[in-house]
């Protein structure tokens, strides 16, 4: 009898990663269902942050593998960024343009809608220069909406918000995944994120203590 | 890299305090070289092609390491390179901008150094061609080396001394190539100076897009 295995949106074995003489991530291993949500969670240094960090491509892992949205890490960088978005404790944005116009760098086609969903849209033509932080952190999420990604990772989402922001966030990622995105989500609201999330891991000093 | 030339346009707008900053900065230049060569109206005239390009060359190095101070902020140019876009298109969008804004600046340096130095041609638009063809060299590689240094502490010390030497047969070109327009070219040898500096200009522009990705990335 044939098996339907689920399709794999991140296949990661082995994954290590160090910061000078420091080993931030050690030998990390996760596979994670396309359209599932999987917390991350972990003290403050304990490498949430640089697994998300790798995941997304912006840092290379040291040591081990791993398969993004089908695309080897290593050696189809391009690809793994065209599949996935990273939601990253810095905002990415540009502080001299406006919001319209930050979105307009990744993509010209319904900055509008998004900015709506969002809650940003009367603030389209505004520089980020005079937003607040819970403001970037909306437009930063915006900015990962627009690209439309296989893939999301979420490093502290609910940082900054309002209580109607985080309500966002979670619709948000609700609708990510009745969409069959998978989502991987560093954060430390462990009893807000729990409700929607199918898997949890936790990590402490870089090493994966309950999957 | 249309949109990354868009963004950067926008962000030179913006900022064009800075620009400001910059032009006066190269016209102060330009004056206080007059002074090293005293009131000889014939000598001031004979270096006032070096004297340009050297006002040109400081005041590209502010331009160029500043042109990254955006990207900087938030670690927006990580942003930018984990967007599906080439990274290629990123440095050519950044390295357009940077020229164009040094083609500007050059121009504008021109009446300045013809009222200091009595430098004034009839071939305003041969002298603004070698601008716009100089700039260029000195825009490609100088948006390498400048997102190469981005992230040290001592950029505007690093920048000048990686740019500076590689950029030596682009500037001899364009010092030998304005000369001729200004003081006269009576061996006619200004269009083989012009083909160094095209043939300059097309291998910076050509090398400096392929590495930039290793220079940016992790």
């Amino acid at each position: 009898m044939l098996r339907c295995m689920p399709e794999l949106a991140i296949d990661a074995e082995g994954l290590s990663r160090r910061y000078g003489r420091r080993w931030a991530l050690i030998d990390v291993s996760l596979r994670v269902p396309a359209g599932s949500v999987v917390m991350i969670a972990g003290r403050n240094g304990s490498g949430k942050s640089t697994l998300l960090r790798v995941l997304a491509t912006a840092i290379r892992p040291d040591l081990g593998r791993a398969k993004v949205a089908g695309f080897d890490l290593l050696s189809h960088r391009q690809d793994v960024r065209n599949a996935t978005a990273l939601l990253s404790h810095d905002s990415y944005l540009y502080e001299a343009l406006t919001a319209r116009e930050n979105l307009e760098i990744v993509r010209r086609e319904n900055v509008m809608s998004i900015l709506q969903r969002v809650s940003l849209a009367d603030r389209a033509d505004d520089p980020v220069s005079t937003f607040s932080a819970g403001m970037r952190k909306r437009l930063s999420f915006a900015r990962v909406l627009m690209q439309d990604p296989k893939v999301v990772f979420l490093d502290e989402p609910y940082g900054q918000l309002d209580p109607d922001g985080a309500a966002m966030v979670d619709e948000v990622v609700r609708d990510l995944k009745s969409r069959g995105v998978a989502v991987l989500m560093a954060t430390h609201q462990l009893e807000r994120v729990g409700r929607i999330a199918d898997q949890s891991l936790t990590l402490e000093m870089g090493r994966v203590v309950r999957p | 890299m249309i949109a990354a030339l868009r963004k950067e346009i926008l962000i030179q707008w913006r900022t064009r305090g800075q620009v400001i900053a910059v032009f006066i900065f190269g016209a102060t230049s330009l004056l206080l070289f007059s002074f090293g060569v005293g009131p000889n109206a014939e000598v001031l005239r004979q270096f006032s092609a070096g004297f340009l390009w050297l006002a040109l060359l400081l005041s590209s190095t502010l331009t160029l390491a500043e042109s990254f101070h955006a990207e900087m902020e938030n670690r927006a140019l990580e942003g930018l390179l984990l967007l599906p876009t080439d990274p290629r298109a990123l440095y050519y969008g950044k390295a357009v901008a940077n020229w164009l804004q040094l083609s500007i600046l050059g121009t504008a340096l021109i009446p300045v150094m013809v009222v200091l130095y009595d430098a004034g041609t009839e071939r305003v638009l041969a002298l603004i061609g070698i601008v716009v063809l100089g700039t260029a060299g000195l825009s490609a590689p100088g948006t390498l080396y400048a997102a190469m240094t981005a992230q040290v502490r001592s950029k505007q010390t690093l920048l000048p001394l990686l740019l500076f030497p590689l950029i030596v047969p682009a500037l001899l070109s364009s010092v030998k190539a304005t000369s001729l327009v200004i003081l006269g070219d009576p061996m006619e040898s200004l269009r083989s100076w012009i083909l160094l500096l095209v043939a300059f200009d097309a291998i910076y522009w050509a090398l400096c897009g392929l590495l930039y990705e290793r220079v940016v990335e992790d």
